[in-house]
């Protein structure tokens, strides 16, 4: 929402300052996104005093003015070709030195062997108009000297609210001033309408309701009090009436509550005066014709839209309210046929749709220079109508944004009249009898009980009962004392406020919250635990960071990825139109865009959610909770460690089992429990398999979009589950010295390192500490399939010192389990 | 046994080549007094055991007494020598010294991790929820109306029938009042998305830490000075905090947390647009409707809460000027802050 400081200025009655205006509104009401100066580029430009006017000695058409620049300083020689000009007269003048709109900047010259000191300009000059033909003469009491933009009505300052959605009474300028005068003092007045005859506003309280005809004539103060939105009469009922010979029937009270119309007749379609058109350029609002303009500026001003049509054009002539039959057409005013359902509500005349509510007019009902009579509709819509509306046909106005957000449907009355003694002040024409109103179910001002000592139990301090009705009543609440309580009426252009939070939210905002201490106080520790899925999280991150790997975040969404994937049913594009079910695919990605910007050398891993249709595929579609699930993924290519000067440049790249170290890694902290072991699915690599079966992680080589330089890529996948892990139990350190002991051994095809190491550390048992594989040798002298694979083995009793003797037994137990379950031998040297 | 222990004298004088000797001579010195086949020392040990049991005691004892020292001299020598090696100034100093691959958590993982640690000090522990949800805890327990713009499927990423991906981690308040008894202080880190098309300044795919605290007493007071606290052990103790209106249909009042911009220090500069501020968080109090939609009794309890985003605030700290870069992986930006954020 954009204002402006000086049509703010003309309500409040006096300057402001339009910084502090901006930061009263920031802190009090609604963020300022910018305040935008206009018309700086005039900035150089001074009002001045032509003193004596000389013909140019060598020129006919030129004068040779004496000019009173102001400031006490003497007057100046300027040379002028302008007809209009005169002695004694005031004119915006453009020293030596000044810079133009245009960027030109202004020097001293001679004009036809005559020095002139500046320059005199016309309203084209200085980018204010096309006229070209004099210079502009200035009704000014400015002093000469006065910056031009101080002395005139244009230097103004556009003032940039971004608005919430709960407060429509901040769409208008009405209503950001009312919030101005609340914290800086002041009161709010509507300015006169410059040619409006004066002091009583036309028509005054006889103007309205007089050929009211509400069937359930409720007293105008019945009990109808705080319910908005309270449903409107029985359906079927029509409320109707006549204005000025126009036919009004509102058949659909429900989308439209309250609905008013004005006819005023003869009027003259043409330019706005100046002043208005001047109002709504400042707020960045091209002018249209007099009439328009006039019901744009009640908009702006009070934040009550408007639509002025031509009487001529209207069947009937007849205005009816009602539902939009399905398949209806309309031309709207951007020339576009659009077709409407019965969840709309059209404007009517006697034959077909001529306005979709409170959205856009028709094209052949708008106000034209043709038009003599105007009907003028001021109108509550409510406000999911036209929400849904807008959105159905996928246009928007002013109007609507207004509409959607919630009118003051009980200031209504007041803007009618307003607008309607505009246009006559603008346009001409003649009100003939007074606004029809159409109000089935008359509303009046919602009341709210408040508990004073409630404001101060929320808000942490003593706040006097007397400071709260004081704040309240500054944006217009009206607060009374009901016993210990205060009864606040919430006037009509606040429908966010409905309950006693709600005023409270205004005492703390309009004290400022700035007022409130910020003392840390004691609290109470919470109750819920932290969450083991974080501390999971957390375990895992820290091990990959330590074993080198950088955590890559990558987005959720993606490609299909089997036919297990959540599919997103709105998604932004097809390449983005499911939920990951796996880390692996988004890290490729990465790990090509890493070779895209020439990085060799990547360690990567992912801690993120995963997604899976609720059952697997068969579940799809049956409305329950798709599973997500926390995965552990990580993708190695390149070096294995950074080349060191001392061992030459070439670092071996990592390979299958630098894999395999870290998938062994990341699956003993991400699923604890778990075991690797090879498996030949997804091209061949692990998996990690949890006790009773299930598997629960992945690693293997990767196919990828790889340069020729690049380095074989592999990765590992792993679910992270939440196991309580139990604290690790010490073991005792033996202090009796180790037997170490290398076994070179023949393996048959078949046979797997795994199975000789399971096997020697079964047969020997708790002594053999360790064994370890450190070297793997095929060649002529092992049979054909056949290998020989070393072994490192560590022999200890905890107890006693071992001997010679007891290593060989040992040794020769486990040589025999060998060979009796593999058929594995020594290797004979 | 006479020339025994006189050869044992004579090799007692060679102890004195062991300090002269340098990295080249002294494993040859080695091998020469106590190589295995060859040594001096070697052979002699080698003719003990033939010897007559009282001169085997004698020269035994002298023979093992001389290896030891041998063994302690060479020893001395060798670490001597290790020590000149590696601090020896003939070496360049300058050359650079071995490295491994150093890893390194996310930026935001940092960012997430040190503002869930200064709400941990401050009372909060770590609570968590699921990614999908339904639209009644992601809008309508969160007081929403029915036809808030938010509600636009324009905005939020649809499955099947209402689940939708959560559009704030604020669904996790509910799930939490609806599980817990007050009092209740956690801190909710995690994804939340928008249909917000990837650009400099958006992902459909952000982080946010989301904050409650609810309990008997608790006021507007304690909601602004927990944010001020925490505003000023992230950013620095003079950091200046203010709070101003805004609007959350789940909080009431509610206000957005802006501190000092920590470019300019408030002087006004591009990236606070002039304004010496810089917008952290969205907050408030509690409103009551969220603690009646989740069965809390909205006279007797109050709260706050208040959510922000952690990408942005980062961007903001370090001066990152896309928010692609966080999600694209390039190892060298990883590095860049894989030794700790600040
Ligand atoms: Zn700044």
């Amino acid at each position: 929402m954009i204002v402006s400081r000086r049509w703010l200025e003309a309500l409040l009655g006096r300057s402001i300052d339009p910084r502090e205006a901006a930061e009263c509104l920031t802190l009090h009401a609604a963020a300022v996104d910018a305040v935008v100066p206009l018309h700086q580029e005039l900035g150089d430009v001074l009002v001045a005093r032509v003193v004596e006017v000389r013909k140019h000695p060598d020129a006919d058409r030129l004068s040779l003015c004496l000019v009173d620049p102001g400031g006490g300083a003497p007057p100046v020689e300027v040379v002028c070709g302008a007809p209009n000009v005169q002695t004694g007269k005031v004119y915006p003048y453009a020293p030596v030195g000044a810079v133009l709109p245009g960027g030109l900047k202004l020097e001293r010259k001679k004009i036809r062997g005559v020095e002139s000191n500046g320059m005199l300009l016309s309203a084209k000059e200085l980018g204010l108009g096309a006229d070209h033909s004099g210079i502009l003469e200035l009704d000014t009491a400015a002093p000469p000297g006065t910056r031009f933009i101080d002395a005139v009505g244009i230097a103004d300052h556009q003032i940039v609210i971004d608005v919430p959605p709960n407060r429509p009474d901040l769409l208008c300028h009405k209503g950001v001033a009312r919030e101005l005068a609340a914290v800086l003092g002041g009161t709010v007045k509507l300015p006169p309408i410059p040619g409006a005859g004066g002091a009583a506003p036309a028509g005054g309280d006889a103007a309205l309701g007089g050929r009211r005809r509400a069937p359930s004539a409720r007293d105008g103060v019945a009990a109808r009090a705080a319910e908005p939105g309270a449903a409107a009469g029985p359906s079927g009922r029509v409320i109707s009436g006549v204005v000025d010979g126009v036919d009004v029937r509102l058949e659909d009270p429900e989308g439209a509550p309250r609905y008013m119309i004005a006819v005023i007749r003869g009027v003259r379609v043409g330019p706005s005066p100046q002043w208005l058109a001047d109002r709504l350029t400042s707020i960045g609002q091209r002018p249209i014709n007099n009439v328009v303009d006039a019901t744009n500026y009640i908009l702006f001003e009070l934040n009550q839209p408007l639509h002025a049509f031509d009487l001529a054009r209207l069947r009937g002539p007849a205005v009816i309210v009602r539902r939009a039959r399905p398949g209806e057409k309309i031309v709207t005013l951007d020339s576009v046929i659009r077709t409407l359902t019965a969840d709309m509500t059209a404007i009517c005349d006697a034959e077909r749709p001529t306005i979709v509510a409170g959205v856009m007019g028709s094209a052949e009902s708008e106000v034209s220079t043709e038009t003599k009579d105007v009907v003028l509709e001021c109108a509550y819509f409510q406000p999911t109508r036209i929400r849904r509306t807008r959105r159905a046909l996928g246009v928007s106005s002013e109007s609507s944004y207004r509409f959607e957000r919630g009118i003051d449907m009980l200031g209504m009355p007041d803007a009618v009249r307003r607008a309607v003694e505009l246009i006559v002040a603008v346009a001409g024409g003649e009100q003939r009898e007074p606004v029809l109103d159409l109000w089935p179910e008359p509303q009046q001002e919602r009341t709210i009980f408040l508990r004073p000592d409630r404001v101060t139990r929320l808000l942490g301090t003593a706040i006097e009962r007397s400071e709260t009705e004081q704040l309240l009543s500054a944006v217009g609440f009206f607060a009374a004392p009901k016993e210990a309580r205060l009864a606040v009426q919430v006037p009509g252009w606040r429908p966010d406020v409905t309950r006693e939070v709600d005023l409270v939210e205004e005492v703390a905002r309009l004290k400022g919250y700035d007022a409130f201490p910020d003392e840390l106080r004691p609290y109470r520790p919470g109750t819920v635990p932290d969450a083991p899925e974080e501390q999971a999280r957390a375990r895992v991150r820290d091990r990959l960071v330590r074993a080198g790997f950088l955590e890559a975040r990558t987005l959720s969404l993606g490609p299909p990825d089997g036919p297990e994937t959540v599919a997103i049913r709105n998604p932004l594009s097809a390449e983005e139109a499911h939920l990951r079910r796996r880390l692996l695919p988004g890290l490729i990605r990465r790990v090509e865009f890493n070779w895209s910007n020439r990085n060799r050398d990547i360690r990567l891993f992912e801690v993120g959610t995963v997604f899976r249709v609720p059952g697997g595929e068969r579940g799809a579609g049956s409305g329950s909770l798709p599973e997500e699930w926390t995965s552990v993924a990580g993708v190695l290519t390149g070096a294995r460690r950074p080349p060191h000067w001392s061992e030459g440049a070439k670092v071996p790249d990592m390979d299958i089992w630098d894999l395999k170290y870290h998938f062994e890694l990341a699956a003993a902290v991400a699923a604890p429990g778990s075991l690797v072991q090879p498996v030949t699915e997804g091209g061949g690599g692990w998996a990690a398999v949890q006790q009773d079966g299930e598997v629960v992680g992945w690693a293997g080589p990767l196919e990828a979009d790889a340069p020729p330089w690049a380095a074989p890529l592999f990765g590992f996948e792993v679910r992270l589950s939440m196991i309580e892990r139990s604290p690790v139990a010490y073991r005792a350190l033996s202090v009796r010295p180790p037997v170490e002991r290398d076994l070179a051994l023949v393996l048959p095809p078949g046979v797997t390192a795994g199975q000789v190491s399971d096997v020697l550390r079964r047969a020997v048992g708790p002594l053999l500490e360790r064994v370890q594989v450190f070297d793997e040798y095929r060649g002529p002298e092992i049979p054909p399939g056949h290998r020989s694979v070393a072994w490192h083995c560590t022999y200890r009793d905890p107890v006693r010192t071992l001997r010679e003797a007891d290593v060989v037994a040992l040794e020769k137990r486990g040589l025999a389990a060998l060979e009796d379950e593999l058929g594995v031998r020594r290797r004979e040297v | 046994m006479r020339d025994l222990l006189a050869a044992l004298a004579e090799l007692r004088e060679r102890l004195k080549e062991i300090p002269q000797a340098d990295e080249r001579r002294l494993p040859d010195l080695k091998t020469e007094i106590l190589g295995r086949k060859a040594g001096a020392l070697t052979r002699i040990l080698a003719r003990v055991p033939k010897l007559d049991p009282a001169s085997r005691k004698e020269v035994g004892a002298a023979a093992n007494a001389l290896k030891r020292e041998f063994e302690a001299a060479l020893n001395a020598r060798e670490r001597e020598l290790k020590h000149a090696a590696t601090s020896v100034s003939s070496l360049d100093l300058t050359m650079p010294g071995r490295t491994s691959w150093r890893g390194g958590l996310h930026l935001v993982t940092q960012v997430v991790d040190e503002i869930c640690e200064i709400f941990h000090e401050l009372g909060f522990t770590r609570a968590v929820g699921p990614e999908i949800e339904t639209e009644r805890n992601n809008f309508f327990a969160l007081n929403f109306p029915n036809d808030h713009p938010a509600l636009d499927a324009q905005d939020s990423f649809y499955l099947d029938g209402d689940l939708l991906l959560r559009t704030h981690t604020s669904p996790v308040q509910i799930r939490t009042l609806e599980r817990y008894r007050p009092p209740i202080r956690v801190v909710i880190p995690g994804l939340a998305y928008r249909r917000d098309p990837f650009d400099a300044s958006h992902s459909p795919v952000f982080e946010q830490i989301e904050g409650l605290a609810v309990d008997e007493g608790i006021t507007f007071v304690d909601f602004k000075a927990t944010l001020a606290a925490f505003a000023r052990r992230f950013f620095t103790p003079d950091t200046q905090v203010r709070f101003r209106p805004s609007y959350f249909p789940f909080t009431e009042p509610s206000a957005e947390m802006d501190v000092q911009c920590q470019i300019c220090r408030g002087a006004g500069c591009p990236t606070c647009k002039q304004t010496g501020w810089m917008e952290i968080l969205g907050s408030g109090m509690v409103h009551p409707a969220v603690l009646e939609n989740t069965g809390v009794d909205s006279e007797r309890y109050s709260g706050f809460a208040w959510g922000m985003g952690p990408a942005r605030i980062a961007m903001s700290r370090h001066g990152i000027p896309d928010i692609r870069l966080l999600y694209e992986s390039d190892v060298r930006f990883l590095a860049q802050f894989a030794e700790g954020a600040r």
